[in-house]
């Protein structure tokens, strides 16, 4: 599973980041720094926390 | 590069008039004529494949590749771009305000490989290729043409903001996937391609993929427009594609002796040192390994002496900032800061400290390319310019930074639709 | 109350039980909206507190919320001494017993259904979709205030009941407030909630 941003969806809204602070960090203006790496398993079930916790839903996830 | 050879594209223009239609013909001769049949055209799509033509809007992605791709779909639709959304290219308007019947007849061959009805051509609002085209246009029964004026914006003539705006939404990019080849204009999968794209496609159809790999790269072959600007003025060459970098500045009559730096591919593109940019070969393959890339085929030269490179790409950088969409975070919060970090490297020696870092975090996290362009062009800046940059750091702004400026940044547009 | 009504109905533990579980599944209601803007609240969410935690609160005390109201309902329609028929716990103005009165808790509680199941399918819809239909929710609080206020034993007749109206109102019409005027998205360089930076 990987962790991709709608950027333009996304508002800043950092929720992402306090649920995967471990995988997800904020730049200066609070929009999220990922990088495409494979996501490790134990991570999986807090991405899906953090994609349904996301207020403007721009937390995507992608099986590959 | 290749021994002998003729301009392509560019053969019969003369002058600041349009070809007519009969002009263009006997420069040009007849499109073959091709059973209209139902579908894509599998035998056009092969010749396209074979003759390894690369789209010319900049990103220079296989012709052939794209038609087999959106021929492949349902009910596909076409659309030209010919919406030059880089301030440093003429090519475009060049091609569709002199030969706007070659753009025409890469347009019915785009139709007619994938198997289309009807085409769409998108240009700027204003743009002097609105009357050329539909003046050429009128001359046609051959090919439905609908002509569209879109938003003279930087990143509208981005293929997914030109779909988005066909669509009725603003000129804005998109987020991908859905990529406009399975989902385009009125949900169909649709094929951009750049007017230049369509004048060589033209070509291809009457003279077959041999011919086209007759002059040029071995693998990216053909001959290209290039929009080149020396401190002597703007002008638009055709030259076979793998030609150095030097050769065409110098048909410009732009000395190595004379040379600063130049900036390759566009206000969207890399600078690089005389000496590292004169011996590279015109292909994006070339540009890459080099660390830049071709874009639509951009060289700007600067003369050694009387300009300074970085308040020059301190303006260019405050013009891309401006230009976001407004859509993306990164993208509309780091350019600016970026910008303004440069310019006030530039007129006042200061040094940003998070400069570097904002260029490593910026890229590739907007839905287009123009965080990455924008952040690319200023990395190049800083490390094309560090002698200058240091002079001004511990000097002060040099004496060019009042001078007149030389690269023209237009005034922003100020809407999306 | 009125010493009528003990008298009546104090035998029927149904009259009881839906009494009860429609204060309590409108206290938990209330407070749920007021977590719901508490979540969007970033000053009020901190490292061991962070604003995912008060979302999960805010979605937990409405499901709980919306199990009394069901109980309520259900009770309601099994107590013969009143006529409100089964049709009425979802279809408004069907209850021949104080129409109007229980045709308010009926919509508010067709909109809380709505809102419930887009709220477990929200990662599945268009995010300003959810939005509208998740706003309609203060709709519905307004609509069940007014039913507990018009017909409520304990809401009509009651001054403790009064008074819980009053201050749910007070709650929920100050986080509506806070939320309209707190703007989504960055406001200014954020602190750092997340440890790192």
């Amino acid at each position: 599973m990987r962790i991709r941003i709608n950027p333009i969806t996304c508002k800043a809204h950092g929720l992402c980041a306090e649920m995967l602070p471990e995988w997800i960090q904020l730049d200066e203006w609070g929009y999220p720094i990922l990088d495409g790496q494979e996501l490790p398993e134990q991570l999986e079930a807090h991405a899906r926390r953090a994609a349904a916790a996301c207020p403007t839903l721009a937390v995507l996830l992608t099986k590959d | 590069m290749t021994a002998p050879w003729k301009v392509r594209v560019l053969a019969g223009i003369d002058g600041d008039k349009p070809l007519s239609g009969d002009a263009h013909l006997a420069v040009h001769g007849a499109l073959p004529a091709v059973a209209r049949g139902r579908g894509a055209d599998a035998a056009l799509i092969r010749e396209i494949e074979a003759s390894g033509l690369l789209g010319r809007g900049g990103a220079g992605f296989p012709a052939g590749r794209k038609a087999r791709t959106v021929g492949a779909g349902k009910r596909p639709a076409v659309v030209g771009n010919g919406a030059e959304g880089e301030p440093a290219s003429g090519k475009d308007v060049l091609l569709m305000t002199r030969n706007p019947h070659l753009v025409l007849d890469g347009l019915a061959v785009t139709v007619r490989s994938v198997g289309g009805q009807q085409a769409h051509l998108v240009v700027h609002r204003g743009s002097p290729a609105v009357a050329t085209m539909t003046a050429a246009l009128r001359e046609r029964r051959d090919v439905a043409v609908k002509i569209h004026e879109i938003p003279a914006r930087y990143v509208s003539s981005e293929e997914s903001a030109v779909v988005q705006w066909l669509n009725g939404g603003d000129a804005k990019p998109t987020l991908r996937p859905p990529g406009i080849f399975e989902r385009g204009v009125d949900g169909r999968p649709t094929l951009v391609h750049n007017v230049e794209t369509l004048a060589q496609l033209a070509l291809i159809a009457r003279h077959g993929a041999d011919w086209f790999r007759s002059v040029g790269d071995v693998d990216e072959p053909g001959t290209m427009l290039l929009t080149i600007t020396t401190p002597a003025g703007r002008r638009v060459a055709e030259v076979p594609t793998g030609t150095t970098v030097g050769a065409a500045l110098e048909a410009e009559g732009h000395s190595f002796a004379a040379a600063g730096a130049v900036l390759i591919g566009g206000y969207f593109g890399t600078w690089m040192s005389r000496e590292l940019a004169w011996h590279l070969p015109l292909t994006h393959y070339a540009m890459r390994a080099a660390g830049g890339g071709l874009g639509a085929g951009i060289l700007i030269a600067l003369p050694a002496d009387g300009v300074c490179g970085l308040i020059e790409a301190a303006r260019i950088a405050t013009y891309l900032a401006g230009e976001n969409a407004g859509q993306c975070g990164p993208c509309f919060n780091g350019l600016p800061a970026l910008a303004a970090g440069l310019t006030a490297l530039a007129t006042r020696g200061k040094i940003e400290p998070a400069m570097s870092r904002w260029l490593s975090v910026i890229p590739r996290r907007g839905a287009c390319a123009h965080p990455d362009g924008a952040t690319r062009m200023i990395a190049s800046a800083l490390s094309t310019f560090a002698g200058e940059a240091d002079r001004h750091a511990q000097h002060g702004p040099c004496a060019a930074v009042r001078a007149r400026p030389m690269l023209p940044v237009p005034a922003p547009a100020t809407d999306w639709r | 109350m009125t010493p009528l009504a003990t008298s009546v109905f104090s035998s029927n533990p149904l009259w009881y039980t839906t009494r009860s579980t429609a204060v309590v599944g409108f206290v938990l209601l209330s407070i749920g909206a007021v977590l719901g803007v508490a979540s969007t609240q970033r000053t009020l969410a901190s490292h061991s507190w962070p604003r995912f935690a008060t979302q999960a609160l805010h979605r937990n005390v409405n499901v709980l919320g919306l199990l009394f109201i069901v109980i309520h309902i259900i009770t309601t329609i099994a107590d013969s001494y009143v006529n409100v028929g089964i049709a009425s716990a979802v279809v408004p103005f069907t209850s021949s017993y104080k129409t109007l009165g229980v045709a308010w808790g009926t919509i508010a509680f067709d909109l809380l259904l709505v809102v419930a199941v887009t709220g477990f399918l929200r990662v599945r819809m268009q995010e300003p979709v959810w939005r509208w239909i998740h706003l309609t929710s203060y709709l519905a609080w307004t609509l069940g205030l007014v039913h507990f206020v018009s017909i409520g034993t304990d809401g009509a007749a009651a001054k403790w009941g009064f008074w819980l109206a009053i201050v749910a109102t007070f709650a929920v019409a100050s986080a509506a407030v806070l939320r309209v005027v707190t703007p989504n998205g960055p406001q200014g360089p954020v602190r750092s909630v997340t440890g790192r930076s």
